[in-house]
């Protein structure tokens, strides 16, 4: 993986800047800092960011403004920073275009693997290209097959159940809210029924995993959304 | 003990006069026999001199009357403009109460204290304004003749011929700070007035020869001395008593005063007045208002209204009894009210009709006992004049009442009509019975005729009854009968007695009527008292008292009415809902706020703007004032009877204490709050001051050997620092989590987000997100694959299986299993929560879901014990309940319930296959 990426970090708490600062910058990562959303914002059209790391409780500007304004102009890959007491801005945010995000206080880990992922995606959207098959552990979808398998055995899915899968496949490792599910898999019109997605994603579950209820692919991010696991 | 020390009530209530004195304004009075001996002349004097001592002075009201030297002294003065009001088409000069109170000066001189204000004026007289500048802590000079004081007034005018009007409540002078006499000789009076230096020349004349006669100025300045000397003896005997000098042994006197109908009633209150005055005593003015006295006319009615009204300005209690006889009443009365001495006025039968029917006197004098009796004699029929003065008759007008002859003529008349009828109709009855019975039977019939129309139209026609009866019985039944003549001279004994009982039957059954009736009134109104009083007791917020005050109120006392209260900077302001249908809106607010920084009542009937259509009362609790209930009367008469008058105040205090428990109640609510918050809040500095400590001591200690020594530590020490800095601030991540969801669940800031859930769902998430903390603990999932929906917050749930594992953690010892079930009810789903630790110590199931509470004190397991108080917030504010008990086998098991509704409808899947 390229990691002389460019990171923005706009965040207001000077030692959270500094802790993010020193570890991407020892994982290799070019890091810019920002203080305020505005700043963040003049920072991200002069330097042409390959992400950025984005506070939701800056002090001049909303967080999901910031990633409105962002989202207005370019697709640069967005990791949001919240609080607990941020859940609806979390997942406004994510609605707005943000890609993932991290619960205050994470650790290291969790930063870079969110931020690989991120990476990723936001190169593979550059370069338009597409995997034909997706694996994780046992689970294996031919997207060009349209052939689900687990530990080699072919699973039967229903047609919802599949798009269902194939839009987690698309955006894999990355978190996909509850509303963005609903648009791609039922249509605009469907976007406030979420319990048609927690439905479908319990049968997808019992048809994939093992243990149902301890998923090892089919991730549930509570109160924002699913995520499908990488590895 | 020591008899001589002062009485520590006595004591305390001299020490709050004086406080409210502080607090008012000082009152002196420049007090003179009669016009002209310079009063005026003497207080500018006076306030020439506070000015010349660098006093804030301003003249409000000074009557020259054009005399020279006095216009010299109010040269240099600042005089405050006076208000011009316009009055049947001339333009009156009056003191501007207002602008005083706006201009605010140190002293004011306000000259002639009796004077009548213009109607119109806020208060109906000037002693009024003057009470309200002393209120206002503003100091006042004034003037008065000794003819104005009110209880010396009737003397006065005896001494002069001269009635006189403007009359100021001897309450006023008492109140004086000072008084001082202004006395001149009745010959340099006389001298002065020659000269033209009292009065405008051409009136001299005529003013000296019905006035300013010699004896009658001796007479007066005599009273004016006397009454100075009266105060100067008061403040003596204060001085006794406040240096314990107490050589004569006094009792506690109590008057009773005893007034029936008829302007002689006003003497006597004066009377028992200046003698209550004398005795230092307090004193009671009764009316008994018998069957008798129910027939009086309007006019007498108004006498006795008047004379009450009059009694209560001098500063007496006052009572209006009910019964059947006068002097019993009287006496039984004056004995529970502990009475000293009863003041009656002399007998006015005489002669062989005292000695027939006897006196109240003498009946009183007989049953009295211990209790001393003074009789006061008639003084003279000149006060009868008083009526036709103008102040008085306004007042009737609110204080007329409706009387007994306003009934409809039709029914008067037919009472008569029945007399008549009743008459023939027992002498029917009668007619047949001649045969057969006695002719003293028939007489019976007759009787039973006169009580009927007793009993039902009052006495005219059951006199009238009376005399046709024996009329009828002579012509139609005694020998020899249809004539009058009489042949056996028995029977005009008979006739004589026959008359005599007719009338006494129905004398007394007409009392007993009135009797009656009145009881009726009675207990109409101890009813009506009763149910507000019981509906009021069972009333929460303040809201719906003021309701239930208003509907009673306007019921009782046929008025709209309406309760004011103050908003929070102590202006009164309009209710805030919708009024109801007996709400009275048109209520002036100004007069209202009057009203209650007075503590005083206003509007119709009483001193202060009495003009208005509204009265307003004061809601007076034992806290202080409340707000105001405003009164529209359909009947304002009604309202001005004493009884009324009382039950109105009962009815205030009632409504005032009613919402002074509602205010008490929500004072002890937020009292009970702030302790509970403040209990909370020290039980959250010892979780903090503890459990933040902890992990911040060995992260400060870790990092800052990591800091220091960096060189000296080898790869392995080094990891095991940075993991414990780790592992600490997990910790107080953790806690940190929970007083903050704590704090927002308390604070109520949380509104569920309500979605339909499957709770496999949640579990996962909630296992997911604990994996770190799991990894010695295996967990088995024992969940129906049929569980239906549940419509919850998921992020609320998923912390309370996640606080629900962590406590399983935290109290069980590795290695042990954990379980998660869940079964579904009829209508609820019941999750359990199980493990096989040591289980719940006995008696602390319930506790353990106390905000702050631990199993074990020492705290070594951290956390703050708030884990399990969210889970019970949030369960709670799902609808559902939780509880722990501990298994047969061993463990304990946390379980919980979340209500099942109907779920959505799910559109079928092909529905949706393009």
């Amino acid at each position: 993986m390229n990691n002389s990426a460019t990171i923005i970090v706009i965040e207001d708490e000077a030692q959270i800047r500094r802790f993010l600062r020193t570890t991407l910058a020892s994982e290799g990562y070019k890091v810019i800092e920002a203080e305020t959303g505005k700043q963040g914002l003049h920072e991200a059209a002069m330097c042409k960011p390959d992400l950025i790391i984005l506070d939701l409780g800056l002090p001049d500007m909303d967080g999901v403004e910031v990633v409105k304004g962002l989202r207005a102009w370019c697709s640069v890959p967005v990791v949001i920073l919240s609080a607990r007491s941020q859940e609806s801005d979390k997942v406004s945010a994510l609605d707005a275009g943000a890609d993932d995000y991290l619960v205050k206080p994470f650790g290291v880990g969790e930063l870079l693997a969110r931020m690989r992922v991120a990476l990723r995606h936001g190169s593979s959207t550059t370069n338009g290209e597409k995997e034909s098959v997706f694996s994780a552990g046992e689970l294996t979808v031919d997207m060009v097959h349209r052939k689900v398998t687990v530990s080699g055995a072919e699973v039967h899915l229903t047609p919802i159940e599949y798009r269902l899968l194939t839009v987690l496949v698309k955006h894999a490792g990355k978190v996909l809210t509850h509303r963005l599910l609903l648009k791609e898999v039922w249509g605009p019109n469907y976007v406030e029924r979420a319990h048609y997605l927690r439905i479908y994603m319990g049968t997808l579950r019992h048809k994939l995993e093992k243990d149902p209820a301890r998923p090892r692919f089919l991730l549930t991010e509570v109160g924002v959304g699913y995520r499908l696991a990488v590895t | 003990m020591n008899d001589q020390r002062p009485d520590p009530d006595s004591l305390l209530e001299r020490v709050q006069r004086a406080e409210a004195r502080r607090r008012r304004g000082r009152l002196k009075i420049f007090f003179g026999a009669c016009a002209g001996v310079g009063k005026t002349f003497g207080m500018l004097l006076a306030a020439r001199e506070r000015r010349a001592e660098g006093l804030d002075v301003v003249a409000g009201y000074v009557e020259t009357h054009k005399r020279a030297e006095t216009e010299k002294l109010l040269e240099g003065l600042e005089i405050l403009p006076p208000r011009l009001v316009e009055y049947r088409d001339t333009q009156l000069r009056e003191f501007d109460l207002d602008a005083a109170l706006k201009r605010h000066p140190a002293l004011i001189l306000v000259d002639e204290l009796a004077h009548t204000n213009t109607p119109g004026s806020r208060h109906p007289k000037r002693w009024q304004d003057v009470e309200e500048l002393l209120e206002a802590g503003i100091d006042v000079y004034t003037a008065i003749n000794v003819q104005h004081i009110e209880s010396l007034n009737d003397v006065v005018s005896q001494i002069t011929g001269i009635p006189v009007w403007e009359t100021v409540p001897d309450s006023i002078l008492e109140s004086a700070n000072e008084i001082e006499l202004i006395d001149l000789p009745p010959d340099e009076l006389l001298q002065r007035l020659k000269e033209g230096k009292v009065y405008l020349p051409q009136q001299a004349e005529r003013a000296a020869q019905n006035f300013f006669r010699k004896g009658n100025l001796i007479a007066l300045r005599e009273l004016a001395l006397r009454r100075t000397a009266d105060r100067v003896d008061a403040q003596m005997r204060d001085y006794r008593e406040d240096h314990a000098i107490q050589d004569v042994w006094q009792v506690k006197e109590r008057l009773l005063v005893c007034i029936g109908p008829g302007s002689y009633a006003e003497n006597l209150v004066r009377a028992a007045y200046r003698l209550a005055q004398s005795l230092k005593a307090e004193w009671i003015v009764v009316y008994v208002e018998t069957a008798k006295l129910q027939h009086l006319s309007r006019e007498q009615r108004d006498v006795v209204l008047r004379t009450l009204k009059l009694a209560e300005e001098l500063g007496a209690q006052t009572v209006t009894l009910g019964g059947r006889k006068l002097s019993e009443e009287v006496i039984a009365y004056a004995r529970t009210r502990n009475v000293t001495r009863i003041v009656l006025g002399k007998p006015t039968r005489s002669g062989w009709r005292r000695w027939l029917f006897g006196s109240l006197v003498d009946t009183v004098v007989r049953q009295a006992g211990d209790i001393g009796i003074h009789v006061v004699g008639k003084e003279s029929d000149f006060l009868s004049l008083r009526s036709e003065n103008p102040y008085f008759s306004r007042s009737r007008l609110y204080l007329g009442l409706a009387s007994e002859e306003h009934r409809p003529l039709i029914r008067w008349r037919a009472g008569y009509a029945w007399a008549i009828a009743a008459t023939a109709i027992s002498t029917a009855i009668a007619w047949p019975m001649l045969d057969h019975f006695d002719l003293a039977n028939l007489i019976m019939v007759y009787l039973l005729g006169v009580v009927v129309v007793a009993a039902r139209y009052g006495r005219g026609p059951s006199i009238l009854s009376s005399f046709l009866s024996v009329v009828s019985f002579d012509f139609f039944f005694v020998p020899p009968r249809f004539s009058f003549a009489v042949s056996d001279t028995q029977y005009l004994i008979t006739f004589a007695i026959m008359l005599l009982v007719a009338l006494v039957i129905s004398n007394m059954t007409v009392s007993i009527r009135y009797q009656a009736k009145i009881a009726g009134h009675r207990e109409r109104r101890i009813a009506s008292l009763y149910a507000m009083s019981r509906e009021l007791a069972s009333t929460r917020g303040e809201e719906n008292i003021v309701r239930i005050a208003v509907k009673h109120v306007a019921e009782v006392f046929e008025a709209q009415a309406v309760v004011l209260l103050p908003n929070e900077t102590g202006r009164i302001v309009y209710p805030k809902g919708e009024g109801s249908a007996q709400s009275c809106h048109g209520s002036d607010l100004s007069v209202a706020q009057w009203v209650y920084d007075h503590e005083n009542m206003a509007g119709q009937g009483t001193d202060t703007l009495p003009g208005g259509e509204i009265i307003y009362l004061p809601l007076k609790a034992s806290s202080g004032m409340i707000g105001v209930l405003a009164l529209l009367p359909l009947n304002p008469s009604r309202i001005a009877l004493p009884e009324q008058q009382r039950l109105l105040e009962t009815f205030t205090s009632q409504i005032a204490m009613a919402l002074e428990r509602v205010r008490l109640v929500a004072e002890a609510h937020s009292t009970q709050l702030k302790m509970e918050t403040e209990q909370l809040r020290n039980s959250l500095l010892s979780a903090i001051s503890h459990d933040l400590r902890t992990p911040l001591a060995a992260i400060v200690g870790a990092s800052s050997s990591l800091v220091q020594d960096e060189d000296k530590l080898d790869g392995h020490a080094r990891h095991e620092l940075s993991q414990a800095i780790y592992d600490e601030a997990i910790r107080m991540a953790g806690l940190a989590n929970n007083l903050l969801d704590m704090a927002r669940l308390q604070a109520g800031a949380v509104v569920l987000n309500r979605q339909w859930q499957p709770l496999e769902e949640l579990v996962g998430g909630a296992l997911a997100g604990m994996s770190t903390h799991m990894s010695h603990h295996p967990v088995s999932i024992k969940l129906p694959r049929d569980l239906p929906l549940v419509e919850i917050d998921s992020l609320l749930i998923e912390r309370v299986f996640a606080n629900l594992l962590e406590n399983a953690v935290k109290y069980t010892p590795s290695g042990t299993l954990i379980e998660i079930s869940a079964a579904s009810g009829a209508n609820e789903l019941v999750v359990t929560v199980s493990d096989q630790g040591h289980g719940i110590p006995a008696g602390e199931e319930q506790h353990i879901f106390e905000k702050f509470h631990r199993v074990d004190n020492e705290g070594n397991r951290g956390g703050a014990g708030l884990g399990l108080a969210i889970c019970r917030s949030i369960v709670e504010a799902h609808g559902g309940r939780i509880w722990a008990d501990n298994l047969p086998t061993g463990g304990a098991a946390f379980h919980f319930t979340l209500p099942l509704t109907e779920p959505p409808l799910i559109e079928h899947e092909e529905a949706h296959l393009s």
